[in-house]
């Protein structure tokens, strides 16, 4: 058990050791990555003056969490489609594969071109369309990981038993493949959150569907800005927050 | 029943958000962050501000999308000579854009757009080396100084990655164009390139100047404008333009084909080279622009940040970059073959 | 549960995924059949010219570099992260989801910006090297950055958590009462873990490992900053097609060679898999 422990710690030192280079950056006076001039909450000002930022900032959660919503439905139920089929269907395994190799560049200007061809006003919402088209591939690829033999024949069973679809699905379908459902969540938000690529060629043009890594990139002439570092910092220690207050409370609902 | 309709339409048009006049895409924090504001206020014109972060993407996405959706452009001037070429820009109207008085003449006479048909010059400068003068020993002069270190800056040093620019630095430290299509001598120039590749830290166009203040660098392929963020740190930063000579690059503005809006475009074009707003480019970007006025306003500068006081026959007698055609494919390959050796 | 029903589930995501990409790719990918026109745009004159493009030795060379480049960070990502994975579903029920947010809160920061803050960790006057060097543990600095080495690690650190919770997905439906029963029947903790944790969890550990090939061969960003460019992956020649050459119908043809290998690769897997079990 101490060995667990000891190896998540050092797990948890390596994910952690870029993200505490960049807090310490975001209190750096020098506005540059590798000098240090001194301790200032200069970029913490400026953030928090810097309406496009926020802006930005809005648009990536709406982008990332409705794209992650429509992806975890379509995607678990594709995922139990194709592992209930009893016999492996190459073009179908084939069709949701091809959303995670095809290079970004790739599907950014087929889309796009594809938009323009239909005539189809490009907004937030067509940066959602395009997530949730890789996205579907990756939460079904997580979601298929929960499924063995021994599951299919329970689902399956209980269909064959006459149990009514959605009933079945809430009540044996979905507590089985639940802790695939959240990974496979967590990490479609994750991927959405940082797209930059694919964003940038369906937003709208204008502020009202710049993205976050949109914003950031675009600072990259001018070098990168350590409000950007001051706003991950802010990002990170609100989740951080928000995390363990999650856990208090279920932790006192227990005990009461 | 008619009546019912257009109202609807008219509550479902009011829910829409107020659609701008124009719409301008640029690298962010290449303008005054409110520019669009004051350009209202001066104007009356309802302006978006949209932002891209390097000119091939934006250049891809007005490629893949015809063009649609974009007023105004800054990009690069071979970039500017390529949507040209292929037909989605609108043609410069001269008499909308009264501004250009102040423009030195040779921006009005560039080499890739003799009397500024298709594009506006927004910033330009040239391209050199940007070092530490107390890491490097003696000044640089060549671009060789670049391409073969001597040994106390082997491993410190950067180029720029970017097609162009790399094969630039071969080409001039050879002496041939920067617009060269000949492959024997662009085959030369790519031996030399990654013979030089042994002695680089590392391919960099956005953060060298953080490299150069660091230390972890003693000499950078640089752009002039960008080399004076390392001055700006650390005054030891010095910027040499190589006696071989260098590129003359111009960041323009272009007004899209498809723009239904050409006369507001026009008028935006015009207020970025108001005097004042283009010396708070010089100010605040610290690259040189072709105002005489901004550049008279903000010659205090010169001391600390020697290149914008560059004259102006320093800066015109080197070549501008120009759109290669159809050499544009070895000129890929080429790229493709330093990169990968 | 028949056929029909079955068939329903498959739809809307089978049709998001024709509907906005399969068919947009068509319109792309068709390209590859013409040339690029001499400013950039498209001249429609069908011909395979780009196919033998392909195949030149340069561009060979990037794909298996490239490869070599994604096979070795899969490979030490799966390794790090299955132990993680594992550890994870061993703590106490209540912590495991928020040890999961745990893992993924890092990568809600900025891709750019993580990368940054490596080069910075990194560089030969960096945090890592200067510590080494006050504890006189070496004397000159690593030239760490800018290799293979420090693409390997970016690309490990930035899809290690994906491979974390697909494993994850996966070991947490290991059914105990295999494993006590392996154990009862005199099944050593190792031999337990290679004959009945290890062949279930595989799924997961598959899954894992072809996430961050294809992310990693696909990449560009992190050999252009960690690796200071000078080692080019399939990635940033598909995009550099696309956006610095605007060559469009040899970025297309590239694109479809990669997409074939993969399925191709994807297509032995399954095989593979199917064998084993």
């Amino acid at each position: 058990m101490k060995f667990n422990k000891l190896y998540l710690l050092l797990l948890f030192c390596f994910l952690y050791m870029p993200i505490v280079v960049l807090i310490s950056l975001s209190f750096n006076k020098s506005g540059l990555p590798t000098a240090w001039g001194g301790f200032s909450f200069e970029w913490y000002v400026k953030l928090f003056q810097n309406e496009k930022i926020f802006k930005a900032l809005t648009n990536t959660l709406i982008v990332a969490t409705v794209s992650t919503l429509i992806a975890s439905t379509i995607g678990t139920l594709l995922a139990i489609g194709i592992e209930l089929k009893k016999v492996r269907n190459n073009i179908i395994e084939g069709t949701v594969f091809i959303p995670m190799i095809i290079p970004d560049i790739v599907m950014a200007i087929s889309l796009l071109s594809f938009f323009t061809l239909i005539q189809f006003t490009l907004g937030l919402h067509s940066i959602i369309i395009s997530h949730v088209v890789f996205n579907i591939a990756f939460v079904c690829a997580v979601v298929r990981t929960r499924f063995n033999h021994f599951d299919h024949s329970i689902i399956e069973a209980s269909y064959d038993l006459g149990g009514k679809n959605i009933v079945t699905f809430i009540k044996i379908t979905l507590p089985i493949i639940f802790p695939g459902v959240l990974a496979g969540s967590l990490l479609a938000f994750t991927l959405s959150v940082d797209e930059f690529i694919i964003a940038f060629f369906t937003a709208g043009a204008g502020s009202s569907s710049t993205t976050l890594p949109m914003l950031i990139y675009s600072m990259i002439r001018f070098g990168v800005t350590p409000e950007i570092n001051a706003l991950s910092t802010f990002i990170i220690l609100f989740s951080f927050i928000i995390l363990f207050t999650s856990l208090r409370l279920n932790k006192e609902s227990v005990i009461s | 029943m008619n009546k019912f309709l257009n109202t609807l339409c008219i509550l479902l048009i009011s829910t829409l958000p107020l659609k701008a006049d124009i719409v301008v895409s640029n690298w962010d924090g290449y303008s005054a962050p409110d520019i669009m504001e004051t350009f209202k206020e001066a104007t009356g014109v309802n302006g978006e501000m949209a932002i891209h972060a390097t000119n091939e993407e934006v250049m891809g996405k007005v490629t893949a999308s015809g063009g649609k959706g974009y007023d105004v452009l800054f990009v690069s001037s071979p970039f500017a000579e390529a949507l040209d070429k292929m037909g989605l820009l609108a043609e410069i109207d001269h008499a909308k854009i009264p501004n250009m008085k102040h423009f030195y003449k040779e921006a009005m006479n560039l080499d890739f757009d003799r009397g500024n048909q298709f594009q506006v010059p927004y910033a330009w400068g040239t391209t050199g080396l940007c070092y530490r003068s107390d890491l490097v020993s003696g000044t640089p002069s060549s671009w060789n100084d670049l391409l073969e270190p001597s040994d106390d800056i082997k491993g410190k040093v950067t180029m720029l990655s970017t097609d162009r620019w790399l094969l630039a630095a071969g080409l001039l430290s050879l002496g041939y164009s920067v617009n060269e299509t000949d492959p024997s001598k662009l085959n030369e120039a790519k031996e030399k390139l990654i013979l030089a590749k042994k002695n680089l830290l590392a391919y960099d166009d956005t953060v060298f100047y953080t490299k150069l203040v660091s230390g972890e660098a003693a000499m950078a392929h640089a752009w002039d404008g960008w080399c004076n963020y390392a001055t700006w740190e650390n005054p030891d930063v010095k910027f040499v333009v190589p006696s071989e000579g260098s590129d003359l690059w111009v960041d323009t503005m272009v007004i899209m084909k498809a723009s239904s809006n050409k006369d507001e475009a026009h008028a935006f074009i015009n207020y970025i080279l108001d005097p004042a707003i283009s010396t708070w480019t010089v100010e605040n970007i610290m690259y040189k622009v072709p105002n005489v006025a901004a550049m008279e306003a903000t010659s205090g500068m010169f001391e600390q940040f020697p290149n914008l006081g560059m004259s102006i026959n320093e800066l015109s007698k080197n070549e501008t970059m120009k759109d290669v055609g159809s050499a544009a494919k070895l000129y890929a390959k080429t790229v493709s073959e330093i990169l990968a050796d | 549960m028949n056929t029909l029903k079955r068939n329903i589930l498959l739809i809307p995501g089978l049709a998001w995924i024709f509907i906005f990409l399969i068919l947009p790719c068509i319109l792309i990918i068709s390209l590859s059949f013409f040339e690029r026109g001499i400013y950039g745009g498209i001249d429609y004159n069908f011909n395979f010219e780009n196919y033998s493009r392909v195949v030149e030795f340069t561009y060979l060379k990037i794909l298996l570099n490239s490869s070599k480049i994604a096979f070795l960070s899969g490979f030490f990502a799966v390794l790090f992260g299955y132990p993680a994975a594992y550890f994870i579903y061993k703590a106490p029920a209540k912590y495991q989801i928020a040890l999961l947010f745990l893992v993924m809160l890092p990568f809600w920061s900025n891709y750019l910006i993580r990368t940054y803050a490596w080069m910075v960790l990194l560089n030969n006057q960096g945090l890592i090297n200067t510590i080494l060097i006050n504890l006189n543990i070496i004397k000159e600095p690593l030239n760490i950055l800018y290799t293979e080495f420090s693409v390997i690690i970016g690309l490990i650190y930035n899809y290690l958590p994906f491979v974390i919770l697909s494993i994850y997905s996966s070991v947490s439906k290991l059914d105990q009462n295999l494993i006590e029963a392996s154990k009862d029947l005199g099944g050593s903790s190792i031999k337990t873990f290679f004959l009945v944790t290890l062949p279930l969890t595989l799924p997961g550990v598959a899954a894992g490992f072809i996430f961050v090939f294809v992310l990693s061969i696909g990449n560009f960003i992190t050999p252009d900053l960690l690796g200071g460019g000078k080692f080019l992956m399939i990635g940033n020649l598909i995009y550099d097609q696309f956006l610095s050459a605007r060559d469009w119908p040899f970025g297309a043809s590239l694109s479809f060679v990669l997409i074939s290998i993969m399925l191709f690769l994807l297509f032995l897997q399954s095989i593979f898999v199917r064998k084993i079990s």
